[in-house]
């Protein structure tokens, strides 16, 4: 429930000594101090590529910078187009080039690419399985500006149209192992994305992406956490956390929601006496917990318990990142707590 | 140039088109006819004058694009397809009918020489932008042309694809607006005014030229100027036609944005387009 206009905070009603107040900055980002980070992942990666395909276009809608595009944009300025801040243009524009044979990469935010501009990405783009690449910052709750840029649906908006491939990945490695096989796969696809500084976590278990598939990043008895972007990285914090507590928990990365990789997540939560829990940045409402409640109802398969750690299907607070991750669940300590309690029950 | 039938006159052609939009109308009962018959001349003009294209091969890379934005008038481009011999005229009689390339909203992935998926109002403009930009890019000569309606000036998105389009000098650019004034609602002026549309595109860097789109010369100098025009800027031609030309009886019901004709009328008015009567 969001406070009302009428009511005073508190910190200053009360005056005295005030505490500093956190900031709401665009551009608050969700490493915490003292994690290791990479700048501009996306950016990097794609031009890179772009260096060895001459495919590859950029297009932004007054965004690049906010995007990680401008590294692109420096590295192939005769490559990059900018077409303004109209995303349906944008959506239009990169099919357009698409059917000319080129790879065209969009960026803009999240919430403009799916409230905005879904007619376009849907027919112009997904109906005709045109090879664009539709790469969005600001997915769920990655910025303190309110309503009008947390792209808290844009997964349950997505996931109902067809030919769509959605990833959402954890962290700077990963989107850079995610740009050369985006682009090998033929084919839209919808990538959330971690911009500006990206923490740097799953080197550390070795990971690899693959497009489509589920991996098991660290098994555990009492729990499995089934996630996907940057709640895995707080999955994994937890689980380190709750190992002192006694409680061994696993993390299942699920890096693409769609396909969804049904086979390892079935297999995972065959397994019995292991409390299912999915953690994701996003409403509650038709993302990747429901697709798995989804898919082991259909399959008949029924973890000993199930439970969803996602975003209230509410418009949600502004204020600064932390806070709110605080606030709506997605922190470290609140995944902890939430799968303590559960354990519990 | 096509590379067909030369010695046909343009009037034939859209005279012929009518016909074969006509004969598709009489499959289904029912159809965009009124837009199929007042579009007739322009697609005569376009297919037959303007664009470079090869029957046999309708990906061919040099040919110029010919996008069709209103995917409802899928009717008016299956007859100018199967004029231009893109289309076998026998895939007529399965207009609209299960699994057949025909369907009733045009669908670039069902039907040769149909460049894009219209019908969701508002993108084709849009698409022919990157199109331009692409073709740019690749250094080719081809135009892009882009077959939008008066009903699609409410769409913001067109507006979107216009001032990018002039930002960018698309000289490869073609616009043909198809000005019928008739919308699902009733007259497009009533429904949204979109006056003074030249002015409009104008201030957007368009080279702008408005005609009376049933006439046929007049059409031909107006595609000549857009294709050899000077000046970097993309192009539009405003064409103001009249919805069912040709069919007089037609002509005059008042509500035509979906016609319907009674099952006897089909045949009257392919009777009245054979024996050449233009109002």
């Amino acid at each position: 429930m969001r406070r009302s206009k009428y009511v005073r905070p508190e910190h200053l009603t009360h005056g005295g000594d005030r505490p500093r107040l956190t900031t709401s900055a665009m551009i608050a980002s969700i490493a915490g101090a003292d994690q290791p980070t990479k700048p501009a992942p996306f950016g990097h990666a794609l031009a890179d590529l772009a260096s060895r395909d001459d495919r590859i276009v950029g297009l932004s809608a007054d965004l690049a910078k906010y995007t990680d595009l401008h590294v692109f944009r420096a590295a192939h300025p005769d490559r990059f187009y900018q077409m303004g801040m109209a995303e349906q243009l944008l959506m239009m524009s990169a099919a357009g080039m698409a059917r000319e044979g080129f790879q065209p990469w969009v960026t803009t935010y999240a919430v403009f690419a799916s409230r905005r501009a879904y007619d376009f990405v849907c027919l112009a783009i997904a109906e005709e399985r045109l090879d664009v690449k539709i790469v969005c910052a600001l997915p769920g709750l990655t910025t303190g500006y309110g309503p009008s840029h947390q792209a808290t649906e844009d997964i349950a908006m997505f996931r109902g149209m067809p030919n769509l491939t959605i990833v959402d990945p954890c962290d700077a490695s990963e989107i850079e192992q995610a740009v050369p096989v985006l682009s090998a796969h033929r084919g839209p696809v919808y990538m959330r994305l971690l911009r500006g500084n990206v923490p740097l976590v799953l080197d550390e278990y070795g990971y690899r992406f693959e497009l489509g598939k589920a991996k098991l990043i660290r098994d555990g008895r009492d729990t499995l956490i089934i996630s996907s972007g940057l709640m895995t990285m707080r999955a994994l914090e937890a689980a380190k956390h709750l190992e002192k507590d006694g409680v061994d928990a696993g993390v299942l990365h699920v890096a693409t929601i769609k396909p969804l990789d049904e086979e390892t997540i079935l297999a995972e939560c065959s397994k019995q006496n292991r409390l299912v829990v999915v953690a994701e940045n996003h409403t509650l409402i038709g993302g990747l917990g429901e697709a798995v409640a989804a898919t082991l109802m259909r399959s008949d398969v029924r973890p000993t318990a199930f439970r969803q750690i996602a975003l209230p299907d509410e418009f949600l607070e502004a204020g600064a990142l932390p806070t709110l991750h605080e606030r709506y669940g997605l922190s470290t300590s609140r995944v902890e707590a939430a799968v303590k309690s559960w354990l519990n029950e | 140039m096509a590379q067909i039938g030369h010695n046909v006159s343009l009037s034939e052609r859209a005279r012929r088109i009518r016909r074969h939009a006509l004969r598709m109308g009489e499959v289904q009962g029912q159809g965009y006819i009124a837009q199929a018959l007042g579009i007739a001349d322009v697609l005569a003009v376009s297919y037959f004058h303007a664009t470079h294209y090869r029957s046999e091969d309708p990906e061919w890379e040099g040919r110029d694009r010919f996008l069709l934005s209103i995917g409802h008038y899928a009717i008016a481009l299956y007859a100018a397809l199967i004029e231009a011999k893109i289309i076998p005229e026998d895939e007529l009689e399965t207009y609209g009918a299960d699994d057949s390339r025909l369907p009733m909203s045009g669908m670039a992935a069902y039907t040769p020489g149909m460049e894009i998926t219209g019908g969701s109002l508002g993108h084709g403009l849009g698409i022919a932008v990157g199109m331009s930009l692409a073709l740019k890019r690749k250094k080719s000569t081809s135009f892009v042309y882009n077959l939008f309606s008066d009903g699609e000036l409410d769409e913001g998105s067109t507006w979107e694809a216009a001032m990018s389009a002039g930002s960018s000098k698309l000289d490869n650019l073609i616009g043909i607006v198809d000005v019928n004034q008739m919308q699902a609602d009733g007259p497009s002026m009533a429904v949204l005014n979109f006056e003074p549309l030249g002015a409009k595109f104008e201030a957007f860097g368009w080279f702008v030229q408005r005609v009376d789109g049933n006439d046929i010369d007049a059409l031909v100098a107006a595609f000549d100027a857009a294709r050899h025009h000077k000046g970097e800027q993309p192009r539009i031609i405003i064409c103001d036609t009249k919805m069912a030309k040709g069919v007089p009886f037609l002509e005059a019901r008042e509500r035509n944005h979906f016609l319907r004709v009674e099952p006897h009328e089909w045949a009257e008015a392919i009777r009245i387009v054979d024996a050449g009567v233009v109002t």
